[in-house]
């Protein structure tokens, strides 16, 4: 069994509340944080704790804070992304929902350690009932003088807004997500500068995930080392591994980041569904390569899965069992990145309709062999061509559809059908 | 079109709350929406003016973002998922059950204005694949049974 940091209050009756929360080590490292450590000791502890963003990329959160200006007469703003979105990602959702002080707590020792006394939340709109849940807990905290004005008799003030978001995939992305904290649609900004140094208001700006600053509060309270010790090298903590698709018990499940994939969908999740063969998984989110039914004896960090080509993404798992038809499957990831595209680089916004128009053609028993190569020709074209990486979310996928299942958009193209059609039920 | 007192007052609590105008604009959308249930055209200028920020800007995020309504929508909002996981747990089955349930095509609005269907991409609900939401509040492990529960429930 082992140890939960994210996950261990999830199942207490009203996890939810302020009570619950401090009942069950709630607020204690936050305590230590103002009282016992310096802004540079703590993120000396998250350096050394080798945690890396969970949103999807994987950056290192300690080197992220350190980027921002040492003298700057700005203020520094920390935002925090809650824009949960990536299909098959529902792990921010849980700690919401679960244990929404856990987030709070992550909050005010990470803008403590940033030096910044205003936060942002930015939560998808499509969250309403999480939002409101967590309203409800940032005003508890204000009342336990959590937030506010000389928080805990520190003399350090924070003030956190929680802001909803109104359906747009795109605005998970940092800068979009600032874009529209600012009143804007959501249009993706050039990097550099980054917004370590200009963002929010061309103020200096960290964006970290929920997940990400949910593990701040473990690490001020038992050290940077301990928890690096959970994962391997490079790759510190824990995850909560979000299942979904073809297995018995979809759901979170958390484990340190190494954590078998095998055993994940074996054990935790209690196998595949009808107990059929496996046909895919995919590890981390829509967005990155599928894994073929033999690909999956890997190790769940951000180094393993990428040495077997693809990545850990938002670690979002989605599996498909072997009456699974993979053209079909393809055309709902292209449907989504065309739906979410915004619209801002061509190469993203009309490649999208084309990769769709192309698969639609398949669906309809009209596509020609061409059509295959086509697929993988259009997407190489977006990739590494825009300003954002949602042009990437969609080629890289797809290429890999194309390129590992080819022989079930070849009996689509000359059958004029599934491949899954001629399996007996 | 002007705007009601109860919706300047919500507009004037946005205001005070963010330490630039421009950043009340997506709160002082989603307030208006709630009010009207979509956002009219004609209240945009009205919106505009009570924030400080140009027309162009209401525009821009009335139309940008999928969940502000631009025209009026059912009085209740099915969003159905139709995003792999959901896709993988056979929403198309639930989508055919409540298109005919309700005699309507997704994108469309019951004529006596109950309903709305639309498809939606990922709710962020996928371990409990196919889900809806209705007005906000999500349901999830849909059957064709579960959808008439919920749905004669409603008043």
């Amino acid at each position: 069994m082992t140890e939960k940091i994210l996950s261990r209050r999830f199942d207490l009756k009203d996890s939810h509340t302020l009570k619950v929360y401090e009942e069950n080590g709630g607020y204690i490292a936050l305590r230590k944080a103002l009282k016992e450590m310096s802004p540079a000791q703590i993120l000396d502890e998250v350096k050394r704790s080798n945690l890396r963003g969970r949103g999807g990329a994987g950056f290192p959160a300690g080197m992220k804070w350190s980027f921002l200006p040492k003298d700057t007469d700005k203020p520094v703003y920390l935002c925090v992304n809650a824009d949960e979105s990536e299909p098959g990602t529902f792990k921010d959702r849980f700690i919401m929902e679960r244990d929404p002080h856990l987030l709070i707590e992550g909050i005010i020792i990470t803008c403590y350690t940033i030096r910044s006394s205003q936060a942002f939340i930015y939560i998808r709109g499509e969250y309403l009932s999480q939002a409101r849940l967590l309203e409800q807990a940032i005003q508890d905290a204000y009342a336990a003088k959590y937030l506010g004005k000389n928080i805990l008799g520190s003399g350090f003030d924070l003030d956190l807004i929680l802001y909803i978001g109104a359906g747009a995939y795109i605005c998970g992305e940092e800068t979009a997500m600032l874009e529209s904290l600012e009143g804007k649609k959501g249009y993706p900004r050039l990097k550099p500068p980054f917004p370590a140094v200009i963002g929010l208001y061309n103020c200096p700006t960290i964006i970290n995930n929920v997940e990400t600053i949910a593990n701040v509060p473990a690490i001020v309270e038992r050290g940077g080392d301990w928890y690096a010790g959970l994962g391997p090298p490079k790759n510190g903590g824990t995850r909560l591994f979000a299942v979904s698709g073809h297995v018995k018990r979809p759901g979170c499940y958390e484990h340190p980041l190494g954590y078998p994939l095998k055993k994940l969908l074996y054990e935790d999740a209690g196998g595949i569904l009808d107990d059929l063969p496996l046909k895919a998984v995919v590890p981390g989110g829509s967005s990155v390569p599928v894994l073929k039914a033999d690909e999956i004896d890997i190790n769940l960090d951000f180094d393993s899965v990428q040495a077997a080509g693809s990545m850990l993404g938002s670690a979002a798992i989605i599996v498909m069992h072997e009456r699974t038809c993979m053209v079909k499957a393809t055309e709902r990831i292209i449907n989504f990145y065309k739906e979410e595209s915004c619209g801002q680089c061509s190469p993203c916004r009309e490649g999208t309709g084309w990769l769709l128009k192309i698969i639609q053609r398949i669906l309809r028993g009209e596509g020609v062999m061409e059509d295959i190569d086509l697929l993988y020709d259009v997407s190489e074209g977006i990739l590494g061509n825009t300003i954002c990486p949602l042009g990437d979310a969609v080629a890289m996928p797809v290429m890999s559809y194309v390129t590992k299942f080819r022989d079930e958009f070849e009996y689509f193209i000359a059958h004029k059908k599934s491949k899954i059609e001629t399996m007996v039920s | 079109m002007e705007l009601t007192v109860n919706l300047k007052s919500r507009l004037d609590e946005i205001k005070r709350k963010f330490p630039f105008a421009f950043s009340s604009v997506l709160p002082a959308i989603h307030a208006v929406q709630e009010e009207f249930g979509y956002i009219p055209l004609e209240i945009e200028p009205a919106v505009a003016r009570y924030l400080a920020v140009p027309q162009e800007r209401i525009r821009e995020v009335t139309t940008f973002y999928f969940m502000f309504n631009n025209r009026s929508v059912g009085k209740y909002h099915i969003y159905l998922c139709s995003n792999v996981s959901c896709w993988l747990r056979n929403y198309e089955s639930i989508l055919a059950y409540l298109e005919k349930k309700l005699n309507i095509s997704a994108g469309e609005t019951t004529p006596d204005g109950r309903f709305t269907i639309s498809l939606v991409e990922c709710l962020g609900m996928c371990e409990q694949a196919p889900v809806m939401q209705i007005n906000g509040i999500s349901y999830g492990d849909l059957t064709p049974e579960k959808i008439d529960r919920i749905l004669d429930n409603l008043d």
